[in-house]
């Protein structure tokens, strides 16, 4: 079999037995839909402005695009890193690293299947703001634009997660230090809070840098008609292409002893 | 016996400042089963992860089934199946699933079933990996390394915290394994264990080999003096001169070269007197004796 039906074959089983642990994979989908229902109602239904632009648009839907990015951050950075973590302490990769499974397709399927349930996260909560709060949905070239953003967004910081599992020592540090690496960069890229027509400068410094804040603009452009930028994706594809790189050196497949 | 599965030259190891392993030769023979002891923290983990591909070697010559595995480690995986000490399976597949999951990374596995049958858990195909009781686990670890029909099994282990009874029916299923033509090398600190399943034996210490040969005369274990051991009956007259050697518990024990004559002189004093022995006995050195002459007994660290 090829590499590509291996990691496929690997999407199956990695899903059986996510759909298996009926707490954690509702927890994971309650995780965006509940902070939409929050955000909003705390923070209103009125406007925000969005950096860099004359925009005004409904706190609602911008939190629509902010909850789309946010889970699939939630599914292939956060969720990803701590779930491999944990099979790596488990013993399940030394397990599967025993076999003529290609190490590619194990860790392509951990990929799409993490992929997949973003994406369907994301039509959740897309689907849920459209009909709670009149979100409007991208539909032509938004929404082509927007399918190349979840991929490349998906395949960044899946990419991302493989590359921090490295520098967590064991299963019991990875939500600890999974979430200190991400938590900042939610707040201060637009994710929870908008960041308002004129942004603190460090604050503007540490979204051009990190790959969050380029994300949801992204997403932005596809939900709230913000400018689209290619630029923005390049700095998303660069770090994914980063972790990857992080991953093929320092990933282990062992318990860190 | 074929060719060789393994072959190991002056295979060395070493962590840091640390030598886990400090040049061992060993070879182990197509369809044989082979078991290598030692107690925990003596080498026998480094080497056989080093044999699986696991790990790198600081030196020495290391040949499994023909191949380097530090260098064709994925093409080796094809041809051998592995149960490692602290490994898992994911908790929320079945006993089914786990095994059809693993049969499709192989050109030609065995049928899942037979392989859960042949494990002994055909009743608990359907149920999740984690409801499993930690015997039944590790017979699935079993299964799993029998999935793609290696030709070539190590068991790193495979009975440690198994209960009696779970002990015996592992020792079948390997029994099983060489009755269907495959090799095993073991790595285990039980004794019995070696001694059931293994055609030789070699007692690993301190990162090297000490003595290596069949489980019946490793180390000139059958040419080691054999015990005699009896109680006198209340009231029986003494012993002559050379029967004489109480030992603790009351009862005499003596070392005989030559067990048949030493017996028949024994037997017959008693015989003329009328006198029957109790707990009369007759023993070699157990390949346990011979073990811990061997590892100095050592107490394991790990």
């Amino acid at each position: 079999m090829s590499v590509a039906r291996l990691a496929l074959r690997q999407v199956r089983f990695t899903n059986k037995a996510f759909w298996r642990n009926p707490a954690a994979a509702g927890f994971t989908f309650a995780f965006p839909l509940m902070f939409l229902l929050i955000f909003t109602t705390i923070l209103g239904n009125g406007e925000t402005q969005i950096p860099g632009t004359n925009l005004l648009v409904p706190q609602s839907t911008f939190y629509v695009a902010s909850m789309a990015a946010f889970s699939i951050i939630t599914a292939c950075y956060t969720n990803l890193a701590i779930s491999v973590t944990f099979q790596r302490d488990a013993g399940i990769l030394k397990r599967i690293r025993g076999t003529p499974l290609p190490s590619g397709a194990y860790l392509t399927g951990r990929v799409i299947h993490a992929t997949l349930v973003g994406v369907l996260l994301v039509v959740i909560c897309a689907a849920f703001g459209r009909v709670a709060y009149d979100a409007s949905i991208p539909t032509g070239a938004t929404l082509a634009r927007f399918a190349v953003t979840l991929l490349v967004g998906a395949a960044g910081f899946a990419g991302l997660a493989l590359a921090i599992t490295a520098i967590v020592p064991n299963a019991d540090a990875a939500p600890a230090i999974v979430n200190f690496s991400i938590l900042p960069l939610l707040f201060l890229s637009e994710v929870f809070i908008p960041l308002g027509k004129h942004p603190a400068a460090w604050v503007d410094f540490v979204g051009k840098v990190f790959p969050v804040r380029h994300f949801t603009v992204a997403m932005q452009a596809a939900f709230l008609g913000t400018p689209f930028k290619w630029s923005d994706l390049v700095v998303l594809a660069a770090w994914g292409l980063g972790g990857l790189l992080l991953a093929a050196r320092f990933f282990s497949w062992e318990p860190r002893k | 016996m074929g060719e060789r599965a393994i072959e190991v030259k002056g295979l060395r190891k070493s962590y840091g400042d640390v030598e886990a392993v400090k040049g061992i030769d060993l070879h182990v023979d197509q369809g044989e089963v082979f078991a290598l002891l030692g107690p925990n923290g003596a080498g026998k983990t480094t080497t056989v992860e080093i044999l699986e591909g696991y790990r790198s070697r600081t030196a020495g010559e290391v040949g499994v089934l023909g191949h380097d595995p530090a260098k064709h480690a994925l093409d080796l995986r094809r041809r051998f199946g592995i149960v490692l000490q602290s490994t898992g399976v994911d908790p929320y597949l079945t006993v089914r699933e786990t095994i059809e999951m693993y049969s499709g990374y192989y050109a030609k596995p065995r049928p899942a079933d037979g392989v859960i049958e042949l494990v002994g858990l055909a009743e608990k195909r359907d149920t999740k990996v984690s409801k499993l009781s930690g015997g039944q686990q590790r017979r699935l670890d079993v299964a799993i390394a029998l999935a793609g029909d290696p030709a070539l099994l190590f068991l790193d282990e495979p009975t440690t915290g198994f209960d009696p009874s779970a002990r015996r029916n592992a020792w079948e299923i390997v029994r099983n394994l060489t009755a269907i033509g495959k090799t095993v090398f073991l790595t285990t600190h039980f004794m019995d264990e070696a001694q059931y399943l293994a055609n030789r034996v070699a007692v690993i210490s301190k990162g090297e080999i000490v003595a290596e040969g069949p489980p019946d005369t490793l180390a000139g274990r059958d040419r080691m003096l054999a015990r005699i051991r009896y109680r006198l009956p209340a009231g029986a007259p003494s012993l002559p001169e050379w029967g004489q050697a109480p030992v603790g518990d009351g009862s005499y024990e003596m070392r005989a070269e030559d067990p048949t004559k030493t017996l028949h002189d024994l037997t017959g004093w008693a015989l003329d007197r009328r006198i029957a022995f109790e707990a009369l006995d007759v023993t070699r050195p157990t390949l346990e004796d011979v073990y811990i002459e061997l590892t100095g007994g050592e107490e394991g660290s790990e």
